[in-house]
């Protein structure tokens, strides 16, 4: 075989992203095919069923659930206003009787004459969609929210931690090699989203949310800083819906890792531009990554600019991903297509690495994976 | 057969993390492996298409035998109707799609909300979140839920027979409301089982029947002190098949792929998932060979165990799919299941904590990755004992019924099980187990593999173990199919790897320095006495196919087979390995308090099963 498949995560410097916006249940799209949005604009909305109080008004009144039908004051159905008084015990010769009041402002939704309790409900929730990229919208989707594309620099992380967040990128690193350090960040990153080098800290996470920054980009962090900040042990890799007040996305995995060159200075070009990140991983087959999405100025588009991705062939750049040469760049020398013993007895089909120091190393192909620069 | 004879046979397993390929041919007379080709399963972006983990592991298969298997363009296997090129025929099993991902949900958390999780957890799911009445979420917060996690499947309970109707239906309601899309596929229903109230199963219909692919079963809680599990867990698996893994990208092609020609027409031959596949193997095993057979199938996302156990009169098979415990895609969840100190255990050498926990998570976030360093093999290795330890746990408390019967389950008999040990997994009673599965199969020494399983799932008395040689079950399984000859010529002649017997004396004798003496007496009249002392493991070197009489007479409290002290007599077969004597103890079984000691003893096991090159003995943690 000339090359062989492997595995890589996206990084183009300029490309069409395309994203679906789509409303919890249906509702109502604001806006039209071939129009322009930013991040904020609202595209859609719709109101979810309010929640649900449930109120055992046998209990309050202290009678069998079938006798409080005719001691009700409201019907199923009725608007009803906190404190409203909902029913009423006959008493004692007009006296000690039981008052029902509603806890909310809402709906009598209905009551049930067998368990004696009452579902009330609250005014329905108002839901808004925003935009998440500035692009525009080339597709509505009737009653259920649009599609927007825009033409961004695109970066894939390999795991990340938070939902969709916004802010302008800032560089607070001189290189991908460094740490992103709590002194580094003070009151300027304030709503930012700070590209780092190499790792950050569970400090230096906890000093970024309060300092308000939006998002952090690094190579790596720890796994007991994750278990620390998250509050417990991650099992399995599904992710973006935890609400720490910060988006977190790694670009190498879990450690200290140097962020791929390219990934670096690629993001530090978009410095001072607005970014678009999403920490939500799902790894698993039809595995979804975090990402990092900077909508660029037409001038700036440039098609074509990422290579055909899986193809590994000699002098392809790569990265090593598994000990001992985790985390270190280099590009493929040689293919051989013999099995090879490694260090672990295992016989495996390997390749020869370049390094960027020249040195050669032999590592199993399913070690590294594909730089698209 | 109507048609020409099938001599030239390739099969695909396309695994959450590989896809192997192998090639069968017939010579002189017998199905033989001729070559296998491994690549990785890419249901993944970029390529986000099944069939290119095809071309990739058959190409490779072309690469070593200098032939050519697929067609022009690469547009699938070569297969042919009159033997000129390619194959004869082309199959595949599956179980790319990293595991079943659930969502449950139940009126109130700790009881319906509960019985639900325990009937998906039995049917080999990971729960991702149990939606219930009163989990403390609003409506909108859990409809969110509900769409984010984009579940594979939904069971929704709620209500004893006779009871709740309105918050049934207020969880379809939520249900419908979230629409989620699934993972896979366009346009395709999300599959919906509901287990609940009998009274509202009409009113459910009616919110959900449009939308989902719905399933009315039995309800999994009919009264309250009662579950009923089976219905809704056989339903899982019912739809697990059918709609959940023919989504994956890629598959509709690869069915049209897999087929052969039978007098000149084109004949499918069904993609068949990977557990199924490897079950109906060990079922034709033990029905073969008239014993009761264990197989584990150790994957990337899923651990698979499967059993055939005699119960009375009858044999039962029973399946579970631990959907949390892999190697790859459920590495973490092993860490986080199994706990720290359990992996470590096995470790021979001191790791900091937190870099073990990294190079965890780096194997969960790049789940292809191999270990190169002896050292990442050791701690790959413990991380599998666990993972096999806590899958035959689960197997365990699910292979508890008779079959046929419904496994139902009141309060008073699931307290009277585990008084009783109920379950119909008997190690003493084993004959054979069988390991499968890369770590396994894959293991750079067979005594590896030999010491893993004997590890996680220490048998008893007397137990002949065996690994799948490359991992072929599964394709042997859909073999099997259609050709069943082939498929058991290939599995005893290529497959099947005896690694030999082990003999485990088991019970508690805390005086006895020697838990049993055997006598042995070879085919040539020679004979043998061994001592299997305490606290030690040792192998007696015995090829495969040799046999010899032993009488193996156990000490006081201590079984071999026949009960506590009592004399076993029979043949003792060998293999790969050769005979294991266990005398490290079964029920308990215990590994040394003392750290230093631990690692003394874990360096002389390995030692005397020549299980790591010697230079184990002097590695140590870190880099």
């Amino acid at each position: 075989m000339a090359f062989a498949y492997t595995p890589g995560l996206r990084v183009a410097p300029s490309t069409l992203v395309r994203k679906e916006r789509r409303l919890p249940l249906a509702g109502e799209t604001l806006v039209g095919t071939g129009d322009p949005v930013i991040a904020e604009t609202i595209v859609a909305t719709t109101h979810l069923p309010g929640n649900v109080k449930m109120l055992n008004i046998a209990n309050v009144m202290g009678l069998p659930p079938g006798d409080i039908h005719e001691l009700l004051f409201v019907a199923e159905g009725d608007v009803i206003e906190e404190n409203q008084t909902l029913g009423q015990t006959k008493g004692l010769f007009g006296l000690f009787k039981n008052t029902v009041r509603s806890p909310i402002h809402g709906v009598f939704e209905s009551y049930n004459k067998i368990t004696g309790q009452a579902v009330l409900r609250e005014p329905p929730i108002p839901v808004e969609i925003d935009a998440y990229l500035k692009g525009t919208v080339t597709e509505v989707l009737e009653n259920e929210g649009v599609i927007v594309e825009t033409n961004a620099t695109y970066v894939q992380g390999i795991f990340g931690i938070g939902g969709e967040t916004r802010g302008e990128l800032k560089v607070l690193t001189d290189g991908p090699a460094d740490e992103l350090t709590e002194e580094l960040i003070d009151e300027s990153c304030k709503g930012k989203v700070l590209l780092g080098g190499s790792f950050v800290s569970y400090e230096t996470l906890n000093k970024a949310i309060k300092t308000g920054v939006k998002a952090i980009i690094v190579g790596g962090f720890d796994d007991k800083d994750l278990k620390k900040f998250l509050g417990y042990d991650l099992g399995v890799a599904i992710t973006g819906h935890e609400k720490k007040g910060i988006t977190l996305i790694l670009t190498e995995g879990f450690g200290r890792m140097t962020m791929a060159h390219g990934t670096f200075k690629l993001l530090r070009s978009r410095e001072g531009m607005l970014a678009s990140v999403n920490g939500a991983t799902q790894i698993r087959a039809g595995v979804m990554r975090p990402e990092v999405v900077i909508p660029l100025e037409k001038a700036e588009v440039s098609k074509d600019t990422e290579k055909q991705a899986g193809a590994m062939d000699i002098g392809s750049p790569v990265r090593c991903i598994r000990a001992p040469y985790f985390g270190k760049l280099g590009t493929v020398e040689a293919l051989p297509a013999e099995l090879m013993v490694l260090d672990s007895e295992a016989k495996v089909r390997v390749l020869n690495v370049k390094f960027e120091n020249g040195e050669i190393a032999t590592v199993p192909r399913a070690n590294v994976e594909l730089i698209e620069e | 057969m109507a048609g020409k004879e099938i001599t030239r046979i390739m099969a695909t397993d396309c695994g959450s993390t590989t896809t192997k390929a192998i090639l069968i041919e017939k010579k002189d007379g017998e199905y033989r492996l001729i070559r296998r080709g491994e690549a990785p399963t890419t249901v993944e972006a970029p390529a986000e298409d099944v069939t290119k983990g095809v071309l990739n592991a058959v190409g490779e298969i072309e690469d070593l035998e200098g032939r050519k298997f697929l067609k022009e363009g690469g547009d699938g296997v070569q297969v042919s109707s009159d033997s000129t090129d390619g194959v004869d025929i082309y199959m595949s099993t599956s179980s790319a799609g990293g595991g079943l991902q659930m969502t449950v949900a139940g009126v109130v958390k700790s009881m319906t909300g509960e019985s639900a999780q325990r009937a998906a957890l039995g049917a080999g799911a990971i729960v991702m979140d149990v939606v219930a009445s009163n989990d403390g979420r609003l409506p909108h917060e859990k409809v969110a839920d509900i769409r984010r996690l984009r579940p594979d499947m939904i069971l929704l309970s709620g209500g004893i027979d006779g009871g709740t109707i309105d918050h049934v239906v207020e969880l379809a309601e939520i249900i419908k409301a979230a629409d989620p899309k699934p993972r896979f596929g366009m346009g395709y229903k999300l599959p919906v089982i509901y287990a609940g109230n009998k009274d509202a199963s009409e009113e459910v219909s009616k919110e959900l029947g449009e939308q989902v692919e719905l399933k009315i079963v039995d309800n999994l809680r009919p009264v309250l002190e009662r579950e009923n599990l089976t219905p809704a867990r056989d339903s899982i698996h019912e739809l697990f098949m059918e709609h959940v893994m023919a989504q994956a990208p890629g598959y509709p092609r690869l069915m049209d792929w897999a087929g052969h020609y039978v007098d000149g027409k084109w004949e499918k031959v069904p993609i068949m998932p990977t557990p199924g596949a490897v079950g109906k193997l060990i079922e034709i095993v033990a029905k073969n060979e008239g014993i009761e057979v264990m197989g584990v199938d150790i994957g990337g996302a899923t651990t698979d165990v499967f059993s055939v156990f005699n119960s009375g009169e009858e044999t039962v098979f029973n399946r579970t799919v631990s959907a949390n415990l892999g190697m790859s895609y459920s590495v973490s969840n092993v860490l986080a299941s199994a706990g720290f100190d359990n992996v470590m255990r096995w470790v021979p050498f001191h790791m900091d904590e937190a870099d073990l926990r990294n190079r965890i998570r780096n194997k969960m976030i790049r789940p292809t990755t191999i270990p190169q360093m002896l050292k990442e093999l050791v701690v790959e290795q413990a991380i599998a004992r666990e993972a096999l330890r806590l899958a035959l746990v689960q197997h365990k408390e699910l292979a508890t019924g008779l079959k046929g019967v419904s496994q139902e389950r009141t309060i008073g008999d699931a307290f009277e099980q585990t008084q009783t040990g109920a379950t119909l997994v008997n190690m003493m009673t084993l004959d054979l187990l069988i390991g499968s599965g890369g770590v396994l199969s894959h293991a750079p020494r067979r005594s590896q593999a030999a010491l893993m399983v004997i590890d996680a799932f220490l048998p008893e008395g007397i137990t002949m173990l065996a690994v799948d040689s490359i991992f072929m079950m599964p394709q042997l399984g859909v073999l099997s199919e259609v050709l069943p000859e082939a498929a058991t010529e290939v599995f005893d002649k290529d497959c099947l790897i005896r690694l030999g017997t082990c003999v485990a004396p088991a019970g508690e004798n805390k005086k006895a320095a020697v838990l049993a003496e055997v006598h042995i007496t070879k085919q040539d009249g020679s004979s043998l006495d061994i001592s299997i002392e305490k606290g030690k493991i040792f192998v007696e070197p015995m090829d495969v196919g040799k046999k010899v009489t032993a009488v193996i007479k156990p000490a006081k409290n201590l079984d071999v087979g026949n009960g506590p002290g009592i004399e076993w007599q029979g043949e003792l077969e060998g293999g790969v390995v050769g005979i294991v004597f266990d005398g490290r103890g079964r029920r308990p079984f215990n590994l040394p308090e003392d750290d230093s000691r631990r690692v003394e003893k874990l360096q002389e096991w390995s030692e005397a099963l020549d299980i790591y090159p010697e230079r184990f003995i002097n590695l140590e943690g870190g880099e």
